[in-house]
């Protein structure tokens, strides 16, 4: 009996590095998962994997800035599996630049991912919970939600913005049976990070490495499951203690 | 994933109730070993009771220690070197609340016990396993916060200082022993109900203290008390191998308190 058993899982952001990892581990505990990404091709290979491995899967592309896109996400996912009860809010891009070279579009562009995004998905997954009488949104944040880095104006703008929406989203539905939670990874070994500087990034870690997307899933899937049913507005920093310097 | 701590060897002291006996349950249940200190000689028994109920197989030894006495907590930990010859997890969780008061009136004796017993002995702990965590090369540790180690609560000064120095500890002791491949954490439990909040509430009137307990959760988002329970399955998964990467973190459990408005 998995931690999540028969339970349904839309993930976005779900084709590659902590999303991908997310669905491996969340099938392997008996869910069935609902991957949400930009890139149809790499999605529905993955989709086409996890089924190899006996999983439910489905792969849907959509854009998470559009609101109709993310409604349609909904109600595609319950259509084919009947509830939603999970949701890891994850879909997230990076740009990084000097912020006076930084145009107001791109500003729009990372901030209309990483935060409109995340609102649209996490609107759409509480209307759901709120017709199922529950429901559990893991929203991925950042440690960069936490502290400044020289170049990520717009990414530690959305990030931060991100804990304070999971905790204000946590508080209001905490005696709906909602919970809503955030990861807040360090830096990871994914392709979000270029090869070049992932030495140095894993030296300026106290670990003295980089983490593994294996890992993030691990601590996502806590939040996910019941094993954290006391826990609500909160955010689980995975950082090998970056932040805590 | 039912299995993570097979073949692990779990310390933990305060585990002769609450959230010490919880986690002991847990990992017990998990498959760990167990070294399991308190003060309290009796509960310690009665811990084992039940840890043998859920775990029959479970390995079971028990050490009578005040964790504020150095001495103490150095042979706590050397017994259970001794008699399991590694240490995988360690739940350094003992502490005590104090009496309630104003911060004129709290006492300097009581600011120095509480104290003595909820960041000495935290600290001792981690002295001494981490010592032993360094040689091994692996190891996890989870200490015990508060919500009352982040935010103010009134009328515990020794509380909330020595629980405060929690935070501050495990965040220095984390970065330099990260490197090693030891991770150390700490938990923040906002409203549990244990043995050390009933008693919490007993102070505030001893007649009417389920009454008490029910306003005073009622500003929780949750709008109730956490379980024992909930804190171990906490602490089973920090101190497990999927917490590797989380370090000089602090974990509030709380229902949503801690960063309410």
């Amino acid at each position: 009996m998995g931690k999540l058993q028969d339970k349904v899982a839309v993930i976005t952001g779900g084709v590659s590095g902590i999303g991908a990892a997310t669905a491996r581990l969340f099938v392997s505990e008996g869910a069935k998962v609902v991957l949400v990404d930009l890139n149809e091709e790499k999605g529905k290979a993955f989709e086409a994997e996890l089924k190899t491995l006996n999983a439910e899967a489905l792969f849907i592309k959509a854009d998470i800035t559009s609101e109709e896109q993310v409604q349609h996400v909904f109600s595609q996912a319950v259509s084919t599996f009947g509830h939603v009860d999970v949701v890891f809010n994850n879909a997230g891009i990076g740009v990084t630049k000097a912020t006076e070279e930084i145009t107001f579009a791109e500003w729009r562009k990372t901030v209309g991912v990483d935060l409109d995004g995340v609102f649209l998905v996490a609107h759409s997954a509480l209307k759901q919970f709120l017709k199922n009488g529950g429901g559990v949104l893991v929203n991925t944040a950042s440690m960069y939600g936490w502290v400044g880095a020289p170049g990520n104006a717009a990414y530690n703008a959305a990030k931060g913005g991100v804990i304070n929406l999971t905790r204000s989203l946590g508080l209001e539905y905490a005696d709906r049976n909602i919970r809503v939670n955030a990861l807040c990874p360090g830096f990871i070994d994914t392709p979000i990070i270029p090869e070049e500087v992932k030495k140095d990034l894993g030296a300026i870690t106290p670990m003295k490495r980089l983490g593994k997307a294996e890992e993030m899933a691990k601590a996502v899937l806590f939040m996910a499951c019941d094993d954290s049913s006391f826990m609500t507005g909160n955010t689980l920093t995975v950082d090998g203690g970056f932040t805590a310097q | 994933m039912s299995n993570r701590f097979d073949g692990k060897v779990v310390l933990i002291t305060g585990a002769g109730s609450g959230l010490g006996q919880a986690s002991a349950l847990q990992v017990a249940k998990e498959g760990a070993k167990l070294s399991l200190v308190d003060l309290n000689a009796a509960s310690l028994e009665e811990t084992k009771r039940k840890v043998l109920e859920a775990a029959p197989n479970a390995e079971v030894l028990l050490i009578t220690a005040n964790v504020a006495d150095e001495k103490a907590v150095e042979n706590y930990v050397k017994e259970t070197v001794e008699e399991y010859g590694k240490i995988d997890g360690f739940f350094n969780n003992a502490g005590i609340e104090g009496k309630q008061n104003l911060t004129e009136d709290f006492g300097s004796d009581e600011f120095q016990k509480v104290v003595g017993v909820n960041l000495n002995g935290v600290f001792y702990g981690l002295k001494h396993v981490l010592k032993v965590m360094r040689e091994q090369g692996f190891g996890s540790i989870v200490n015990t916060a508060s919500v009352g180690g982040i935010r103010g609560v009134g009328n515990q000064s020794g509380y909330s200082a020595s629980k405060h120095g929690v935070v501050g500890l495990t965040r220095n002791s984390g970065i330099e022993y990260g490197q090693y491949g030891i991770s150390i954490k700490a938990i923040a439990p906002g409203a549990i109900m244990t043995p050390m909040v009933e008693g919490s509430l007993k102070q505030m009137d001893p007649d009417n203290w389920e009454e008490v307990g029910k306003q005073f959760v009622q500003p929780n988002p949750m709008k109730r008390f956490g379980k024992p329970e909930e804190v171990g399955y906490l602490v089973a998964f920090l101190l497990s191998d999927q917490a590797n990467f989380i370090n000089a973190a602090v974990v509030p459990i709380d229902g949503g308190q801690s960063y309410k408005y």
